[in-house]
């Protein structure tokens, strides 16, 4: 085993509760059995062993964050260890005082999810009205003085305005745009049928994008992420596993990643037993995929190995029964063929319902 | 081209940050953040929106003593361009 890399960004997940529903939610689906574990004190005691151990950028997460009474204190304590603060938020529930009282405690930067480029649309996906309130919060959090991140989550529904959400970024004078597709994992995966665009669509709205891209060089920054199952190549999911970013979910466990802790047979340590440095270091299931060694072929011999560390373990899992084997996503994977059953399958007519993300287990449809 | 008399700032999403680690300053923004090298930490340790770009070559002149001004000027500028067109320097004016 090597020495731990050292990571960057802690990904403190507050809480899973959220008052959205989104159907592409990347939290657990068994998010509801999942509670809050860690306290005020534990959570400014994770910040402090993280900063520590190298991390200097903090993502305060969710499910929403402001659902956290506490969120003021933990934004304190951040700019206190001089961490770069973002606020990944939908916005709700926030009053423009509370906002004013996180800018002036030293909140670096709000990120503010839009579904969609209108109401209507955008509150299809969230499952409740949100569109409103979120403008606002983006119109707030500019005339206070924060920069801005919109995100866009994309899938087929959305990806055709795709321009009309860069319009709309503008408007709002975001400094950063992310229109990140879907991922098919957790949620996402269980609406892979009515979220995943075909080819001729995303190549589309991929141009559209590097064209705003480019004629916003140096206001916003335009990114687009394209999905794993229409690539060559997967990408480095999280920059490799353990070692840029460092997950802490709200029942406090350490994770490599969002959805780490859903794969069966590997053990994580929790934040409230042992230190961040110790899990990072030794936890049994960061150490599990972390490097070269656990690689099978075609990865361990392969070129990309260290651009893409194999691709995305719950990915693999998900779609093959184990988490150990090459992402299929990768053209070269042996079950490549799921891939490519979901892409064809994509370009055929269809009318499928959402399942919202809600408490109950097997989910609830609606349209 | 930025021009000579403008007083660039750091993008108010950007920050420096120390960093005990190495040594070295970092700048951070949203999601990403660049390691420094020394010039170019002690370049934008300099673009505090009051000194103007003439003023922060001459500062720099100082500890740079070595190299030609015209070279240094063109270094610098071309730095803080490539920092203006990542969106994290704004140049008024």
């Amino acid at each position: 085993m090597s020495a731990a890399p050292r990571p960057y960004t802690l990904v403190a997940e507050l809480t899973y509760a959220c008052p959205l529903h989104c159907a592409y939610c990347s939290n657990p689906v068994d998010f509801a059995r999942r509670h809050d574990r860690l306290d005020t004190g534990d959570w400014r005691r994770v910040l402090r062993q993280a900063e520590q151990l190298g991390v200097v950028q903090v993502n305060f997460t969710g499910g929403e964050p402001l659902l956290r009474p506490d969120l003021e204190s933990l934004v304190e304590e951040a700019r206190a260890l001089d961490l770069y603060s973002n606020l990944i938020t939908s916005g709700i529930p926030l009053e423009r005082g509370r906002l004013e009282r996180l800018r002036r405690l030293g909140l670096d930067n709000v990120q503010v999810s839009i579904q969609d480029s209108r109401p209507v649309e955008s509150d299809r996906i969230a499952g409740c009205e949100a569109f409103g309130q979120k403008l606002r919060v983006a119109r707030w959090v500019k005339e206070l003085g924060f920069p801005l991140t919109v995100n866009t989550v994309l899938h087929r529904e959305n990806l055709d305005r795709i321009g009309e959400v860069i319009e709309l970024a503008e408007e709002l004078r975001a400094d950063r745009l992310e229109l990140a597709n879907a991922q098919y994992l957790g949620w996402a995966l269980l609406n892979r049928a009515s979220l995943l665009p075909e080819a001729a669509q995303l190549e589309r709205a991929r141009s559209i994008a590097v064209a705003a891209r480019q004629r916003l060089q140096g206001r916003m920054e335009v990114v687009f992420v394209v999905p794993d199952y229409h690539v060559e190549f997967p990408p480095a999911c999280m920059d490799g596993w353990g070692r840029r970013f460092v997950v802490v979910s709200p029942e406090g466990l350490l994770l490599p990643c969002l959805l780490a802790h859903t794969l069966p047979g590997l053990s994580f340590g929790n934040v409230r037993e042992s230190s961040v440095q110790d899990l990072w270091t030794t936890s049994p299931g960061l150490v599990a995929f972390r490097g070269e060694g656990w690689m099978p072929e075609p990865c361990r011999s392969c070129e990309r190995r260290t651009v893409d560390f194999g691709g995305c373990r719950c990915q693999a899992f998900h779609l093959t029964g184990n988490a150990a084997a090459t992402d299929p996503a990768c053209s070269l994977s042996r079950d490549h063929a799921s891939i490519e059953a979901a892409r064809a399958e994509a370009a055929q007519p269809r009318l499928v319902e959402f399942r919202y993300r809600t408490a109950r287990a097997d989910g609830a449809s609606a349209r | 081209m930025i021009p000579p008399s403008s007083k660039p700032a750091l993008a108010g999403k950007a920050r420096l940050r120390f960093d005990h680690a190495t040594g070295g300053y970092l700048l951070l923004y949203p999601e990403r953040g660049l390691a420094l090298n020394p010039t170019a930490a002690s370049i934008l340790k300099l673009c505090d929106g009051e000194r103007t770009v003439d003023a922060i070559v001459a500062e720099l002149q100082k500890d740079y003593a070595e190299r030609p001004a015209p070279e240094l000027r063109q270094d610098v500028l071309e730095f803080l361009e490539e920092m203006a067109r990542r969106g994290l320097l704004q140049v008024p004016g």
